[in-house]
């Protein structure tokens, strides 16, 4: 892999940029692998990453249907922050920001992190209450967050109306460094990584089946034959039902679609993120000058990764509110994806009743945030067995009664 | 957008109408069941890509609750009855049977 700085981009503006490398090899499966990593989104590219260079585990293959990072790691509004309630939640996406702060130094790709801030506005009196609760919960969890005022969110925001007729802005929670990155670049930047370490990126090759000993998973059938291993990682968001069934195993996840919209580029208005979670709707402006915009779920089982429109115009509805001049923006595009909710909102990583194999999924609404804090902890999970940073989002959690509330915690949007 | 026709009015409801209310047929355990029966009936749900047997509340109509069979792959919808059945009424399994012969769902087919 040849290293990208400021002079290699020198060096190929004189020589008419012939000397650019692909990023990523595309080879054939190999016989066998010590570890099978299935979906090349952002958590699993970011597991294969951290399990070659925190454990030196580097015959690794990821797997992918379609095309790297082409599921919700490219659906998503690429909202970074870590100010949830819940101890277990606060570790594992702290843990993410954190490393996103010099991911691209790492990964030596610029994933275009900007830690602009992240700021949820508090709309009714429940709101302060929670979001002053968040913010002592985050003090305590070393996760800095702060509660500002009305005047300061004006500030902040200066297109925003803080004296809105139904929702005027009471106070918010304030995360300084939270912010946005390049979501595609996430997944490029760890697919060059993974690439370079030797291992296996294979696109186009579906899973169709999990081949299984003893109670023990020992590979997986593919669109491209099949292709032998020690250890299995699930980590395909909306269709980890489907491979659990092949692994032989049940989720309690249910697959539902979450849209999101971008408007025609207009010059920088704003330069944080802002979210309203009573009104329903997220709003953040990219480098190209749209606004990007993300509201709730649609309420319906779906795998089709698109949703129903009212939904869409409900969340613009909500956010012409707080953010007047947004009214006359025409909207450019609009997707879906499919994301997997778990009863109490939270994610699952876990080994599974299948020996060998393990799952990362269940992250809902609110996985980009997580990818390198997942990865990292799912990675310690398949190699050593035990991870502090997942422990709690075991799958048996369910069972047991220790839920990871963040449904009631964080509201809605996550 | 998704228009299901409520089997109490009558009316073709769009979705703005309809609230969703789950997956249907659920049984439901409680005071001594297993751990097991209660882990299942409060987590576990079929989450099908496919054939779906749902409830919905026609919210902003009637406010009746019914039930909708509908594919979570195509959103094609295959029929709307009433919810005061424990399994759907065997016109709704032809439709499905019709269109996606050898379904399964549950103790169904």
């Amino acid at each position: 892999m040849k290293h990208y700085s400021a002079f290699a981009v020198a060096r190929e503006a004189l020589r008419y940029h012939t000397g650019w490398e692909r990023a990523w090899r595309s080879p054939q499966p190999k016989k066998r692998y010590d570890v099978i990593i299935v979906g090349a989104g952002g958590h699993g590219l970011a597991t294969a990453y951290y399990l070659g260079k925190n454990y030196g585990i580097q015959n690794v293959a990821v797997i992918e249907k379609g095309w790297l990072g082409g599921g919700n790691t490219g659906r998503n509004t690429t909202i970074i922050r870590s100010n949830y309630l819940q101890d277990p939640s606060a570790a594992i996406y702290e843990k993410a920001r954190g490393l996103y702060e010099d991911l691209s130094q790492d990964l030596n790709y610029n994933i275009m992190f900007s830690p602009r801030g992240v700021m949820m506005l508090a709309q009714t009196q429940h709101e302060i209450r929670g979001y002053q609760r968040t913010a002592h919960a985050n003090a305590l969890q070393g996760v800095q967050t702060e509660w500002i005022t009305p005047e300061r969110v004006k500030e902040l925001v200066p297109i925003i109306n803080i004296d809105g007729p139904r929702y005027p802005v009471l106070g918010a929670l304030w995360q300084e460094r939270g912010g946005t990155a390049r979501h595609d670049a996430v997944a490029w930047g760890y697919a060059r990584a993974c690439s370079a370490m030797g291992m296996d990126i294979i696109q186009q090759c579906e899973v169709t089946g999990v081949r299984q000993e003893n109670g023990r998973v020992v590979g997986v059938d593919t669109t491209k034959g099949a292709i032998d291993c020690e250890k299995l990682g699930i980590v395909v968001a909306g269709h980890s039902g489907q491979l659990a069934e092949m692994a032989g195993f049940r989720l309690p996840l249910e697959a539902i679609a979450l849209q999101a919209l971008v408007s025609e580029p207009i010059k920088p208005c704003m330069d944080v993120v802002v979210m309203a979670n009573t009104v329903h709707g997220y709003m953040s402006q990219s480098d190209k000058g749209e606004m990007v915009i993300g509201g709730g779920t649609d309420g319906f089982n779906n795998y089709t990764q698109r949703g129903s429109f009212h939904h869409i115009e409900e969340t613009v509805r909500a956010l012409v509110e707080t953010f007047p001049m947004i009214s006359r923006l025409k909207m450019l595009r609009q997707w879906g994806g499919i994301v997997d909710m778990t009863g109490d909102r939270s994610p699952i990583l876990s080994k599974t009743p299948l020996q060998g194999c393990f799952i990362n999924g269940g992250w809902g609404t609110g996985g980009f945030k997580a990818i390198p804090g997942s990865g990292w902890g799912m990675a310690q999970l398949m190699a050593t067995g035990h991870s502090p940073l997942t422990e709690a989002f075991s799958l048996d959690r369910f069972k047991e009664g220790r839920f990871i509330d963040e449904s009631v915690a964080a509201g809605v949007a996550h | 957008m998704l228009i299901l026709n409520c089997p109490y009015c009558g009316v073709d409801a769009e979705e703005t109408e309809l609230a969703a209310g789950g997956e249907a047929h659920l049984k439901r355990y409680g005071p001594g069941s297993s751990d097991g029966d209660f882990h299942d009936y409060l987590f576990m749900r079929e989450n099908p890509k496919g054939v779906h047997f749902e409830r919905w509340r026609h919210a902003n109509g009637c406010g009746k609750w019914f039930h909708a069979a509908r594919c979570t792959q195509t959103l094609e919808v295959f029929g709307t009855y009433s919810a005061q059945v424990f399994e759907p009424p065997q016109k709704i399994k032809d439709a499905i049977t019709a269109k996606r012969p050898g379904w399964t769902w549950r103790e169904f087919s």
